[in-house]
């Protein structure tokens, strides 16, 4: 096992010296432009001065592979994601500020889209074509299609037209409101939820469907285990490896959902910082946060990976 | 004659095609009935965008200012936007750019994915090796994050759009491709053309590529609904296909402005999405039970198959 993890670890370097030339290259592929956009964004008259001083702040006056290597160095050896060019703040404490609020839509978002998923889609496959594997299902189609900024937009449309209700603009912190807090997120985190239970939910009713047809389910049975030891220690367990695989599929999704759910919500989490930072072309701030987000996905998969062991016994690392 | 049996390259003559595709339909029918609705879905959104200027009763660009923020009514079927516009209008033109942002992206991010699934799965060696730590540090990025800062460097635009919806889904996709190319390029036909010393460009695109059309087929059409979703998402967050260009997706976010006061405005163009990712999504699962060659007779056909048996 261990000299697995070190092995799976040391893979994900090419993986990381990768991203960082993708992030680098697509943030600065048209350097000149960028500082020309960046004035003509901020209405500051592009003189002689203020474009060098722009440009050396950036660092753009070095050539490109010395740019590439003060950038990786920094953000190696010193955890510096460089400032943002307009509020002049650490790139790293915006980001750190904002990952509570973050972390908690999506892991409730992640909850609640497990809970939905698993549950209906078990029972979608053990009572295959009765009437609630078809509304399961039918649902979950719709989950897929019903765009997840739509219904966030109806959300905040149609409770206030019918209830006066709408979701707090301000952020309730967890420590001072718990129950408050956890109510503001509750919203957001059901539509992203639900937008990401219906892939869940299609693939464990999927599985389980293959699993129920194995010979030791009909052992089972046939020793007399009551139905919800065969259902859910026989069955269950077997079909939620590739489960678990969808959901590390799934967090790139999440993360590009956080934003979107975000900015209409305004929740001032990290999706929001990387939607207002794109509005104002700070590209400071955009390329340090793709970074981090690249890496948290990459870490999130990494745990997934692991995971197999524990959940699946078949897997042996060796 | 002879000649005839053993050419591996025989086309099968169109008078076959059209064959096929008839039985193709007639199966899609018969099967797959929820699959033929979502053709039928798919069908009608194709000609509307198709038929725009000719379906929609205004310009998508007619502004009427004495006609702000109306209700639906016999004039203005689905009401009038903030500028007077006729919203149905919109709908119908909106339907037109999300098919061509949806064909023309999709149709780029097939090219993509083929072009490099093919060449790293059949290859294989140090190419291989390094496209695929390529593709791999690509994926880490979350496919909106990637959609939105790219635009952020190009600027919005409707082909800005396509090209980077395409070729983002277009690396994404190439793992599919591979791994069709990796079990293809093991066939006995593709060893037999290469123990005859075909070219390795003629192995790829004569032998494997006919023979990997299943999976690109399905992959077109998950692709084409994620891809309208995705312009959809970008234009909702102000970030895809500038005004006043009428996309579903800008429609809804332009009604955020007016959400109390005409909350119908955020009604139609998400409908209109919904149905239009829904007939897609639909009739490409129909597709993929009716071509992928593991499933063919279908996981349902062949429980009724046990139905019946016992």
């Amino acid at each position: 096992m261990r000299t697995y993890i070190i092995k799976r670890v040391l893979a994900l370097i090419p993986t990381l010296i990768f991203a960082t030339l993708i992030v680098f290259f697509l943030i600065r592929m048209i350097p000149g432009h960028v500082i020309d956009l960046m004035l003509s964004q901020q209405d500051i008259s592009a003189d002689k001065v203020t474009r060098q001083k722009i440009e050396h702040e950036l660092g753009l006056d070095a050539p490109v592979h010395i740019q590439y290597l003060r950038w990786v160095s920094g953000v190696v050896l010193r955890g510096d994601l460089g400032r943002s060019l307009w509020r002049q703040t650490e790139v790293w404490k915006d980001i750190k500020t904002r990952i509570p609020v973050t972390a908690e839509l999506a892991l409730m978002s992640l909850m609640i889209s497990l809970l939905v998923a698993i549950p209906v889609g078990v029972y979608a496959a053990v009572r295959q074509d009765t009437m609630l594997d078809y509304i399961g299902r039918t649902v979950s189609i719709l989950g897929i299609a019903v765009p997840y900024f739509w219904l966030g937009t109806l959300v905040m449309i149609y409770p206030a037209l019918w209830w006066g209700w709408s979701p707090s603009v301000e952020l309730i912190p967890f420590r001072e409101n718990p129950l408050g807090n956890i109510k503001m997120f509750l919203v957001p985190a059901v539509i992203l939820g639900l937008f990401m239970s219906a892939v869940t939910m299609r693939m464990t009713r999927a599985m389980m469907l293959e699993v129920l047809r194995h010979d030791y389910i009909r052992t089972a049975w046939a020793k007399g285990a009551p139905e919800k030891i065969v259902i859910i220690r026989h069955a269950l367990k077997n079909a939620l490896i590739p489960v678990v695989t969808l959901v590390g599929i799934q967090v790139p999704t999440l993360v590009g959902g956080t934003i979107v759910i975000e900015q209409i919500f305004s929740l001032p989490g990290i999706g929001l910082l990387m939607y207002d930072a794109v509005l104002q072309r700070d590209y400071s701030v955009i390329s340090g946060l793709m970074l981090f987000i690249g890496l948290i996905v990459l870490l999130i998969n990494l745990l997934v990976d692991l995971s197999y062991g524990w959940i699946d016994p078949k897997v042996r690392y060796k | 004659m002879a000649r005839n049996t053993f050419s591996m390259d025989s086309q099968p003559s169109l008078n076959k095609k059209m064959g096929a595709v008839v039985k193709f339909l007639d199966r899609l029918f018969r099967e797959k009935p929820l699959g033929a609705v979502g053709a039928v879905i798919f069908l009608i959104m194709l000609l509307t965008g198709f038929f725009a200027n000719f379906l929609a009763p205004y310009g998508y660009n007619e502004i009427n200012p004495l006609e702000m923020l109306k209700a639906p009514s016999a004039q203005f079927w689905l009401g009038t936007d903030a500028l007077g516009r006729d919203v149905l209008s919109r709908i119908i033109y909106g339907a037109r750019i999300s098919m061509i942002v949806g064909f023309s992206a999709t149709t780029m991010s097939i090219l993509i994915s083929v072009l490099i699934g093919i060449t790293t799965g059949f290859f294989g060696g140090k190419y291989d090796l390094i496209m695929q730590r390529l593709v791999d540090s690509w994926m880490i990025f979350p496919g909106l994050v990637v959609l939105i800062v790219a635009i952020s460097i190009t600027g919005p635009g409707l082909w800005n759009i396509v090209f980077i919806l395409g070729l983002t889904y277009g690396i994404a996709g190439s793992r599919i491709i591979r791994g069709a190319t990796l079990s293809t390029k093991e066939e006995i036909y593709v060893h037999a053309s290469n123990a005859i010393g075909a070219s390795s460009f003629r192995q790829l695109f004569r032998h494997i590529l006919p023979n990997i059309m299943a999976p690109v087929i399905i992959l077109f059409t998950t692709r084409l609904a994620a891809v309208i979703l995705a312009e959809a998402t970008m234009s909702f967050l102000g970030l895809g296909v500038p005004p006043p260009t009428p996309t579903w997706g800008g429609m809804l976010n332009e009604a955020r402005g007016y959400m109390l006061q005409v909350p119908l405005l955020s009604i139609w163009p998400g409908v209109a999405l919904t149905l239009a990712i829904y007939g897609i999504n639909v009739f490409g699962d129909a597709l993929r039970d009716l071509l992928d060659p593991r499933l063919r007779g279908g996981l349902s056909s062949y429980s009724d198959s046990i139905a019946k048996s016992t």
